[in-house]
Order: structure tokens, then sequence, then C-alpha cells
């Protein structure tokens, strides 16, 4: 079967490529792009004017919840979600239950998303067994069986000598590794940033500064292992002195955000609304403008969604007892595709943000319109606007803050290999 | 006023209307037989979450002047340790015919979180170290009583300011009655530069002093506060005895604050460590005030939740 996508704004990073033209697929295969393709023979013909055709979408930071959260979400509607947003590979990090720390749980989530997933699945295992941040994982087993990079997300590994040991380690096996940086000296109990909602709503603090020392001395590991670290979620201004720093240095590391927070700020916290209790936390107007710059200039260059579905029993509760996270996997495009409508980023440096660089840290091929590799393929109306009503989201869980919000771009239609999702 | 939940959503006019009213359901309070059958069957919750004798039983009394009944729940063999959710116990006493809710719990923002989710008045008995609006008022009230004003005063809050809701309440509460609020106690336990300009309402109208000395100088009213241990989760201070030494309320320090300025706290107090036990005898100390006046606010927030007049 062939099929012609006409008259779209072909975006690919891996080519910089940003032009209205024609993308023929055959077979499940991208066979190329043109200006105009003119065919003869029978095709499946989707008109794309005013659409943007972009390769699938990568996440480098979903939380599946599967194996052992299943009520919040599985496999199966986790990746749902996920091709409703253009994700077409999920990157999972390992904070399930158990947690993916042996090939055993690793091997479980391949062989699901393979039986029972929409999108392709991508696991992240733990640096230290159990994410106890005391004994190193098996990372060469760990690799064979198909975990991409090391997380112990949720948690920083505290210990220095053992963070260093890792980076040594992870070289021999060419496995990323991405750090959730925070000095839990300095949150333990911490509900909301630190500063005018820690003080109105008289809940324990979590100071920028854990961040900031998390993140120090990780680039200073990084450094002294001469191995990359990825810094995942950025949030506060305060970072990012640092990363131009570590840049100017020569420092290997790469650095990332999510939607909330260039999006959102800590007044969404008001009135104890635990839809907005996120780890870490929405931060102050300063921060989500600073962000925004540190993405203009390409010191932070991945924005991931950080997905992280609970349910009712976690959040409809007490706000000190609901758990930390939002939903992101179908926010991901709309809320980023700001970035473009404020003139922050180009519609390349977007794609290359959201596809490009997330690939170049899992080292693997990114999604692309270059020839003869498969169709990941994600049409998208940037100017659609819509309300993210309960019904949209496919996730289990509905936790986010953007529930019944305005959203503006969505994603229209997916072709992934030779399946064609009309969404 | 549809519920009572802290002091920051209080507006002054409101602050100044249960004022006077408390100060008129005072008088009850001194008759052979103090009651009145205003609130006649209304039923009234009072949860506490949390270990609490005095604001307890201060609403038990408040009600039961104003002959409404009450159910009470304290943190011991109730449903809290059965793992049933605190939502689905308001709700069963919603059922039972329950008019208003007060509620003493150790997470901070559980009364707010209750009223999401309840259509009845809800009144916050202290949450957590967020807030104690009851007290707030109370001590209001027995400043204006006092001093016969609340404006253009200084207070002087030294302790554990980080952690007591009583005086996250109390710095709000003088600032909007016109006052100037200075707190003072071991650094670690003092608002964060960070969190300071949420506690200034008004340029110059609240100072976190690091010297016990500028906080009380000239102080027309102290409270002092109990180190809030148990919400401290592990050992902060060095020890009490250098608490005392250099944080606790002595008399050498009488020649500082303004002569005949009151010594108030919230209770209960650790003498010895907070307050030194002679200034029991200090003859501007109003502690039993406090207390008494205490009925006096909670039947005055009772009426007007539960009747508007
Ligand atoms: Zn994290
Ligand atoms: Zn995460």
């Amino acid at each position: 079967m062939k099929i012609l996508i006409k008259r779209g704004r072909l975006i690919d990073p891996s080519q910089n490529l940003d032009i209205v033209g024609d993308l023929l697929i055959e077979e499940g295969r991208i066979v190329g792009w043109e200006r105009n393709i003119e065919i003869s023979e029978k095709v499946e013909l989707i008109w794309a004017e005013g659409l943007w055709i972009l390769p699938g979408l990568v996440d480098i930071h979903v939380h599946l919840r599967d194996p052992g959260e299943e009520w919040k979400e599985d496999i199966t509607s986790g990746t749902l979600a996920a091709l409703y947003g253009g994700v077409l590979r999920v990157a999972c990090m390992p904070n399930t239950k158990p947690p993916n720390d042996t090939p055993e749980v690793t091997n479980y989530i391949i062989k699901k998303a393979q039986e029972k997933g929409w999108v392709k699945v991508l696991p992240i295992a733990c640096i230290t067994k159990n994410q106890e941040g005391k004994e190193l994982t098996e990372f060469g087993r760990l690799k064979r069986s198909g975990a991409v990079a090391l997380s112990d997300d949720g948690r920083w590994v505290q210990n220095s000598e053992l963070m260093k040991r890792a980076l040594h380690y992870a070289k021999n096996f060419d496995l990323p590794v991405i750090s959730h940086c925070e000095d839990h000296s300095l949150t333990e109990g911490g509900q909301v940033n630190q500063g005018k909602m820690s003080a109105k709503l008289g809940l324990k603090e979590i100071p920028a500064m854990a961040e900031v020392i998390g993140v120090i001395r990780d680039l200073l590991l990084a450094k002294d292992t001469n191995y990359p670290v990825h810094l995942a979620h950025i949030s506060s201004k305060e970072v990012l002195p640092f990363l131009r720093w570590a840049k100017e240095e020569g420092i290997p590391f790469t650095a990332e955000t999510c939607p909330h927070y260039f999006t959102l700020t800590e007044k969404e916290v008001e009135n104890y609304n635990t839809l907005a209790k996120v780890n870490p936390p929405l931060r102050g107007e300063e921060d989500v403008y600073a962000i925004k710059q540190a993405l203009k200039e390409g010191i932070i260059e991945v924005i991931s969604s950080d997905h992280a579905p609970h349910s009712e029993l976690e959040k409809k509760v007490e706000f000190e007892w609901a758990s930390f996270g939002m939903l992101g996997l179908q926010t991901l495009f709309p809320l980023s595709l700001n970035l473009v409508r404020e003139e922050i980023l180009s519609p390349l440096k977007l794609a290359e943000y959201l596809i490009l660089n997330p690939s170049k840290i899992l080292k693997i091929e990114p999604p692309s319109f270059k020839s003869n590799v498969l169709a990941e393929v994600i049409l998208v109306s940037p100017y659609e606007k819509y309300i993210l009503t309960e019904d949209l989201i496919k996730s289990k869980s509905k936790n986010t803050p953007f529930l019944n919000q305005e959203l503006q771009g969505r994603v229209k239609k997916v072709i992934l290999k030779d399946k064609i999702y009309d969404l | 006023m549809k519920n009572l939940l802290d002091v920051e959503s209080l507006s002054k006019e409101e602050i100044e209307d249960l004022l006077l009213l408390a100060e008129n359901l005072k008088e009850i309070l001194s008759r052979p037989i103090p009651k009145v059958p205003t609130l006649r069957g209304k039923l009234i919750a009072l949860l506490f979450y949390e270990p609490s004798t005095r604001t307890r039983f201060s609403f038990e009394r408040a009600a039961k002047i104003l002959s409404a009944d009450t159910l009470t729940f304290t943190a011991k063999g109730t449903s809290i340790e059965k793992g049933e959710s605190l939502l689905d116990t308001v709700k069963n006493l919603e059922a039972l015919g329950t008019n208003l809710f007060v509620i003493r719990h150790p997470l901070c923002g559980v009364p707010h979180f209750l009223a999401k989710y309840i259509n009845l008045p809800i009144i916050n008995a202290g949450d957590g170290t967020h807030a104690h609006p009851t007290q707030a008022l109370l001590d209001l009230m027995t400043v204006k009583e006092k001093l016969g004003t609340l404006s253009d005063l200084k207070v002087a809050i030294i302790g554990d300011i980080k952690h007591s809701r009583v005086a996250h309440s109390d710095i709000l509460a003088f600032q909007k009655m016109g006052s100037v609020v200075y707190v003072s106690g071991p650094g670690f336990l003092l608002p964060e530069p960070k969190e300071e300009e949420y506690f200034r309402l008004k340029p110059h109208s609240f100072k976190v002093c690091y010297n016990l000395k500028t906080a009380l100088e000239n102080a027309d009213i102290v409270i002092a506060l109990r180190i809030q241990k148990e919400r401290h989760g592990k050992a902060l201070l060095p020890s009490f005895q250098e608490y005392h030494e250099f944080f606790g309320l002595k008399p050498q320090h009488l020649g500082w604050i303004k002569e005949g300025a009151l010594l108030m706290h919230p209770g209960p107090i650790n003498w010895g460590v907070e307050l030194d036990p002679e200034l029991e005898k200090y003859p501007f100390q109003v502690i039993l005030d406090q207390v008494e006046n205490g009925v006096a606010m909670r039947m005055a927030i009772l009426l007007r939740l539960l009747s508007g007049d």
C-alpha cells in the first residue's frame, strides 16, 4: 500500500527540513519527500494543507506504572495516550513495582509493549538496586535485555562515589545516565516550592537549591568521568547559570525540561490543588521566564512530558498525602507549541527538542523522513483549539491541571508503519 | 462568611464584626446560668485528629452555651486508624444531620480540602503548620479588650515561628488591623528570606529579627510560643537549656518592652523553656484572659456561620 501526504508542512529536524511538500510512504516505510510528488498508480491520498507533518515524537521521560500500579496506568493505556499525543516512542522510567532493576522486569515491559502496546516502548532501568542508592544494578545484563538508559528517577543517587562509579560503568555499555537532581536532605517532607506558596499554605518547602546542588554535583561528576549525564526536568532559574558554565567548560551533559515548568507557576497549587502537586514543584513566574530563555539559548535542549498518572485514590486526598505528578503525554505537543507561538523556538527547533535530541541522548536512530526508515509520521493541526475533556484523555488517570482547559494544537492523524490512525 | 479556614481570607470588616459580636456575647459567660437557646437543634461535629484539650474544650463550651448539640471525635478510637478516608467520615456525619464541622488536623490544608467537597460550614481549629484562625481572633479580642485598640501597636512574637500555625495566623491578623509584627527566635525556626515577603502585608509592617532585643524593644504585646518539637521530625535545637537562655522570656526582658505591655501565650506553656516561671506574676500577663475570650470568640464564630445574625 502506498500513502501520499500532499501539501503538508514537512518538518524533519534530522535533515534540517522545513518545507511545504509531499511525503510518500510505501509498505510502512518512508520512500521520500519532494516539493511535489506526482503518482499515477493507486495511492491512499492524504491532503494535508494547513497541517504540520513531523516524525513521531520521542518522549524521554514517562511513567507507565506497569508493572505494579495498573490502576493508574498500564502499558496499553499509556501507549494509547502517547499515540494520541503524537509520541511514537516512549522511554519509561523504572520506578514501577517492582522497579525495573532486573532483566526480568525489562523483558516483561518489552514483551507486553510488543503484544499490547500502541507505540514503541523503550525501558529505562534503575541505576541502583531497588532505587535505594546502595548497590549498582547489572548494567550489562539490563542492556542486553533491552534497557536503553539508566535512571533512579524519583530519587537522586545521593552517594557521590556510587554515582561516579555508575558513570564509569555506564561507559562500558554505552548506556545513557539520566539524573533526577534533588538533594533529599533539603526536601524531606517537602510539598511545594519554597517561597510565597510554602509560606501561604504552611506546607514544607522544596527549595530550588535542592535542584541546584544536585545539578552541580552531577556536572562535576560528568566532568571528572568524562561521561555525559542527562539532567531530567529542570525547573528553577537558579540552575541555569551553572548549565551555562558547564557548556563553557565543555562538560558533557544535556538538560531537559517539561511543559509545566514553562507554562504554569506555583500559583496553581493555591487552595491546596493536588492536581498541580509535582516534583520538582511548580515555581515562580521568573522561573517560567528563565526556563523559556534557556530553551531559546539551547542550554536546555530536550522537552519531555514526565507523564505521571495518579488516580483519585492518590489525588483526591489531603494535600500532604497526595502523590506528586501530572499527566503529560497528551499535553506535551500543544503546550510546547506555545513556544513557537511566543517566538521562543522555530518549528524546526521545537521538533529538534521533541524528536532529534531525545533520540541522540538515548542513542537510537531518530524517527525521520529519510528514505527507507520505518514510517513514524504524525499530522498535526497547529491551530486547532479544543477543550481537554476527560473523554479526550486516554490515560486511565485524569490528573492534570489542564483538565477542561483550552489547548491549541492537536494531533489529527498518525501513520505508524502500515497503519493509519485517525484521531 | 461561609467558612472560617484561615486569616488570609478574612477581611478587616469581617474581623471587626466578629470582635464586636464576641465582646457582646462575653457577657453571657458571667451570667449565673450561662446558656442561651440560640443554636438549639443545631448539630456541631468536632473532629480532632490531633491531641488538643484547650481548643476542643473551648469549642465544646461555646457550642453548649449556645445550646447546640455536639459530636466529638478525637484521634484515638476513630476511623482514622481504620483507614477510612476522612472524606467518607465527614460525608457520613453530614448524612447524620451535622450542621457545621470544626476540624483540627495534623496536615496543612485539610479544612480547605473538606470545603471543596462538603457544602456545610467548616471551622479550622488548627491545620498542621498552616493556620489557627480562631486563636488569632481571640488574641485580637484580648488585646483590644486590654489596650483599647488594635492599630499602631508593635507585636513581638518569639519562638518557633516556622512551625507555629498560631504565629502564621497572628502575623497576618495583627497586620490586617493596622499593627506591625516583629518575630524572633532561632534562625532556622524563622521564615526564610524567600518566604518573608508573603508575611509582609505592607512595607515595614513585618520584620524578621535575629536579635531578640530588636523584636522586644518597645513592644506593646509579646507573644511567646512553644517549641513545636512534635513537628520537627528530629532534634533541631542543640538543647532546651540553651533555648531558654537565649530565647526564653525572662524578667530581665521586661525593661525592653513598653510599660504595661501584654504578655500572651497560646498554650500549652512549657515553663522554664519559653517563659521563665517568674513571669507568671507579671501583672500584664493575660494568658487566662485569652482562654476566657476564646469561648466568647468561638460563640461568635458559630453564630455567624450557623445563623448569620
Ligand atoms: Zn524525576
Ligand atoms: Zn519522572
